[in-house]
C-alpha cells in the first residue's frame, strides 16, 4: 500500500498568510471523510511569495502547491488525494516534471536550512531521523578532543554570520583558552534588522540544529549553561524553541554527563529579549541577560575573557549555531568547498522590497548578487527597473545596480561602503528615493541609539535634521558636506557597531546617488516621486471625471469644481499632503 | 547657562483598580534571582496589559529592587508600556520591506480613522496605533498585526475598513 503525506507549512509567513486554516480545513476534511493519508506540518521552506504551501507526497514523488488558501485546499484535496489527478496548474515545484519553481529550490544549496520545511520542527524524532544530534553523538563515540574539534570549525573556514564575520573557530579559540569553572554560550537571537528574518525562520523550522551547534560550543570550550537570548517579538520562535528543549531534556541530551561524556554538564535557558535593536551586539547583549539596560562597553576585556556574569562566554548567531552540526559530520573540507577564498560556504538571505521572489534563499559564498536578485528572486516587481539593494540593514550600505556583479562573500561587499550583516537584502527600484532610504534607516538608528557615546547619540539626531530638511525642500547648499563630516565623525567616535555602523547608509547613497541628493537641493525635485513636499499635485483633465472625492477631502479646500467637470488644484493653497492622490480612482492627479 | 526644566506632567490619579495580589506568584518565582528585573517586568506588562505604577513600588518593597534601576530598564527597553492600552493593539510594521511599499500610507489612514497619533489609544479604549520595527513578514509587505493576527499586502483603504469591521463587530 502506498503511503501518502500531506505537509502544510505553518512558519510565521504561512501562516500570516492563511496556512493555519488551510491545515484545520484538510485535517477537517480528513476526518469527515475518513481520507487515507499522513497530514503533517513543517515550517518556512523559504518560498513566502507562494505561501500557504503544502506538499503532497507519495510513492511516486513530491508535488508542492502554493497559494493553497482554505477554498484552494479543498480542490487540492478533492482532485488530488480523490481522484489521483493532481492539478498541475497549481503546482509550484515537483520532483516529477518542471514546474514554475523548480529553479529557486535546485539553485540553493542547503547547509543551514537543510531541514527547514523538511521536517517537523515540533518533533525530536524526526530531526533524529535527519542525521539530528549525530554530530555531538560522534563527539562521544569517537572522542573527539576540544583541541580537534575548534581546529575543525577553524578550517572549515566559517566566519560569524551575524555580521562581524569574525572566525568562529578563533571566538572558541579565545574562549576555551580562558580556564574557570564557570563558562556560557550564548546564542544571539535578537534579529532586530527591519528586513530579515533568516533566524527566525531556522528558529522556527530547525530548533535542534540550534541546540545541537550550541552543545558542540559547549563541549569545544567546557561551558556549564546555555542561553538563548531571542526577540519577544517571535513568539512561534520561543514555542518551539521551549518544546525542543524539553525534549532534549528527555531524553537526557541535555543535563548531566551527556553524550556519554565524562563530566560534560549542560544546560539551555530561553532569555526573551524587551525590544532594543542595540541588544545585538554582544556586550550590550550580555549587560541584558543580567537584567540591565542593554548599554555595550569597552573591549577588550572581550567576552571569551569576560562576558555574562565576568565569566568566559562565547556568543555566536543563529545561522552559525545551525551550521555546526553539518561542518562536524561532514568534514571541515565539504564546508570549505563552497565559498571564496577568504569566505567559505553559504549564506542565508531574506529577499524583500521590489522583487518578485520574497522569501529565503540560501546560495554557496561567491554567487553575484544579481543572480540572487534575478535568478532566485525572479526579478523585479512589475518589470520596474532595478535600482539599488540594501544590504546588511541599518549598518549596511545600499549597492547600486551597476555594482551588482559584485560577488556574495565578507569582504567584497564590505568593498563597496556596505556590510554582509545578518543578510538582510531589500531590493529597491525606480519608485524608490535613496534619501529617503536613508533617512529611514537613520532615523532608525537614532532612535535604537542606546545614548551612551555622544556622537551616536547626537550626531544621528543631527544628521537626521539635515535629511529632513533636504526632504522637504528646505535642503542648502553644503550640506552633503555636513552629512559627511558628520557621518566620519560618529564612526571614528561610537563604541560599538550600531555607532560605528550608523552613518553607512548616508554615505553609500552620497557615494553612489549623489545626484538624487542634488536634485533635492538644488533642483527642489524628488526624482521618485516619493517626496511629498518636492512635489507638485495637477489634474489630467483628460482622465478626471468630476466625481467631486478629491475635493471632498482636500483638508486645505485647495481644490475647485464641480460634478462632471475636471477640477482644479490650486496651487498656493496647496498642502501637497497627497490625499488627492490617495483618494482618486482614476488615476487622475499628476505628479511632477 | 541654566537650562529651564520642564514642568513634571502631574498625572491624574489611576482610577483604574488593580489587583496587587497577582503579582504574588511572579515575585516568589522571581525574588533574589540575578538578572531577574526583565523578566519580572515582562511578567507585570503580562498581567496588566502594561506596568502600573503601584506594581513598580510592590515589587521594589517586596525584592528589594530599587525603583529607579526597574524605571531605568522599563524605560530603556520599547516592549514596556508605562500607560494603559485599548483592547486591540494595532502594530503597523516599519520594517525596511513595508516601508518602501508605503508602510506610511497605513499608518496614516489609521490615524485619519481612529482619530489618534501613532503611539495613542483611543478615547474607548478600543485601540492603540502602534508603529513596530519589523514584525518578520516582509513578503507579504506592507503589513499590520491586530492581536494575533497579521494582515497583509495592505492598503491604507484595507486597513481602514479592517478596523472599521473590529469596531462594528465590538458594538454588537
Amino acid at each position: 500500500m502506498t503511503t501518502t503525506t500531506v505537509t502544510v507549512g505553518l512558519g510565521s509567513c504561512g501562516i500570516a498568510a492563511g496556512a493555519g486554516k488551510t491545515y484545520e480545513k484538510i485535517k477537517a476534511m480528513k476526518e469527515t471523510e475518513k481520507l487515507d493519508f499522513i497530514l503533517k506540518k513543517t515550517s518556512c521552506v523559504g518560498m513566502c511569495y507562494r505561501e500557504p504551501l503544502v506538499e503532497i507526497s507519495d510513492d511516486s514523488g513530491t508535488y508542492l502547491y502554493g497559494d493553497v488558501t482554505e477554498g484552494r485546499a479543498i480542490e487540492v484535496i478533492e482532485k488530488h488525494i480523490n481522484q489521483k489527478d493532481p492539478i498541475r496548474d497549481y503546482i509550484v515545484y515537483s520532483d516529477l516534471f518542471d514546474a514554475p519553481e523548480n529553479n529557486f529550490i535546485d539553485s540553493q544549496v542547503k547547509i543551514v536550512l537543510r531541514n527547514c520545511g523538511y521536517m517537523d520542527p515540533e518533533s525530536i524524532e524526526e530531526y533524529e531521523t535527519r542525521e539530528g544530534y549525530q554530530a555531538i553523538r560522534k563527539i562521544g563515540i569517537q572522542k573527539i578532543s576540544r583541541a580537534d574539534v575548534i581546529q575543525t570549525i577553524l578550517d572549515s573556514g566559517i566566519r560569524g554570520r551575524g555580521g562581524g564575520g569574525f572566525p568562529t573557530g578563533l571566538k572558541w579559540k579565545f574562549a576555551n583558552a580562558n580556564k574557570s569553572a564557570e563558562k556560557y554560550v550564548i546564542c544571539n537571537a535578537d534579529e532586530g534588522d527591519p528586513g530579515a528574518f533568516m533566524d527566525r525562520s531556522v528558529l522556527e523550522g530547525d530548533p535542534h540544529s540550534v541546540l545541537e551547534g550550541m552543545i558542540v560550543a559547549a563541549y569545544a570550550i567546557e561551558a556549564t549553561q546555555g542561553v538563548i537570548y531571542c526577540r519577544a517579538e517571535y513568539p512561534l520562535a520561543i514555542k518551539r524553541l521551549t518544546i525542543a528543549l524539553e525534549q532534549a531534556r528527555d531524553k537526557g541530551y541535555l543535563g548531566k554527563n551527556i553524550f556519554g561524556i565524562e563530566g560534560f554538564d549542560f544546560d539551555i535557558y530561553i532569555k526573551e529579549g524587551a525590544g532594543a535593536f542595540v541588544c545585538g551586539e554582544e556586550t550590550a547583549l550580555i549587560a541584558s541577560v543580567e537584567g540591565e539596560r542593554g548599554m555595550p562597553r569597552k573591549r577588550p576585556p572581550f567576552p571569551a575573557a569576560s562576558g555574562l556574569w565576568k565569566k568566559p562566554t562565547n556568543i555566536n548567531n543563529v545561522e552559525t549555531f545551525a551550521n555546526i552540526p553539518w561542518i562536524i559530520l561532514n568534514g571541515a573540507a565539504a564546508f570549505a568547498a563552497y565559498g571564496t577564498e577568504k569566505s567559505k560556504g553559504t549564506k542565508v538571505f531574506a529577499l524583500a522590497g521590489k522583487v518578485n521572489h520574497s522569501g529565503l534563499v540560501e546560495v554557496p559564498m561567491g554567487m553575484t548578487i544579481r543572480d540572487v536578485i534575478f535568478k532566485l528572486g525572479g526579478g523585479i516587481k512589475k518589470n520596474k527597473k532595478f535600482k539599488a539593494v540594501q544590504l546588511g540593514g541599518p549598518s549596511g550600505g545600499c549597492i547600486p545596480e551597476y555594482l551588482a556583479d559584485t560577488i556574495v562573500d565578507y569582504d567584497s561587499v564590505n568593498a563597496t561602503g556596505a556590510i554582509m550583516g545578518s543578510g538582510g537584502m531589500v531590493v529597491m527600484d525606480e519608485t524608490t528615493c535613496m534619501v529617503d532610504v536613508a533617512k529611514f534607516f537613520l532615523n532608525f538608528t537614532r532612535k535604537e541609539s542606546c545614548g551612551k557615546c555622544t556622537f551616536c547619540r547626537m550626531g544621528t539626531m543631527r544628521m537626521l535634521e539635515i535629511l529632513d530638511r533636504i526632504t522637504n525642500g528646505k535642503g542648502k547648499e553644503g550640506d552633503i558636506e555636513n552629512l559627511e563630516e558628520l557621518a566620519y565623525e560618529i564612526k571614528d567616535n561610537s563604541l560599538c557597531g550600531l555607532g560605528q555602523g550608523a552613518p553607512n547608509p548616508v554615505l553609500t547613497t552620497i557615494k553612489y546617488f549623489r545626484n538624487e541628493y542634488v536634485a533635492h537641493i538644488t533642483h527642489k525635485k524628488c526624482p521618485a516621486k516619493v517626496c511629498r513636499p518636492l512635489l507638485t499635485y495637477t489634474v489630467d483633465p483628460v482622465k478626471c471625471t468630476g466625481c467631486l472625492v478629491c475635493l471632498k477631502n482636500c483638508p486645505a479646500n485647495a481644490i475647485t469644481g464641480e460634478r462632471k467637470l475636471s477640477h482644479f488644484i490650486h496651487q498656493e493653497l496647496c498642502t501637497k499632503c497627497g490625499v488627492c492622490y490617495s483618494k482618486c480612482k482614476f488615476d487622475s492627479i499628476i505628479l511632477t | 547657562m541654566r537650562i529651564t526644566r520642564l514642568a513634571p506632567e502631574v498625572k491624574k490619579k489611576e482610577t483604574i483598580d488593580i489587583d496587587l495580589t497577582l503579582l504574588d506568584p511572579l515575585i516568589a518565582r522571581y525574588k533574589g534571582q540575578k538578572g531577574n528585573v526583565i523578566p519580572l517586568l515582562q511578567g507585570v506588562q503580562d498581567i496588566y496589559g502594561y506596568i502600573p505604577r503601584p506594581a513598580f513600588e510592590k515589587i521594589s518593597q517586596e525584592t528589594g529592587l530599587e525603583l529607579s534601576e526597574m524605571f531605568g530598564v522599563a524605560t530603556f527597553y520599547s516592549q514596556f508600556r508605562l500607560a494603559p492600552v485599548g483592547r486591540h493593539i494595532i502594530k503597523v510594521c516599519h520594517g525596511t520591506a513595508c516601508h518602501v511599499q508605503n508602510a506610511n500610507e497605513i499608518t496614516e489612514s489609521l490615524e485619519d480613522t481612529l482619530k489618534v497619533k501613532d503611539g495613542e489609544t483611543t478615547g474607548d479604549r478600543l485601540f492603540t496605533l502602534e508603529s513596530v520595527a519589523c514584525l518578520g513578514c516582509c513578503s507579504l509587505a506592507p503589513v499590520m498585526m491586530i492581536g494575533d493576527q497579521t494582515y497583509g499586502k495592505l492598503t491604507g483603504n484595507e486597513a481602514m475598513k479592517i478596523v472599521k469591521n473590529i469596531r462594528i463587530s465590538e458594538s454588537n
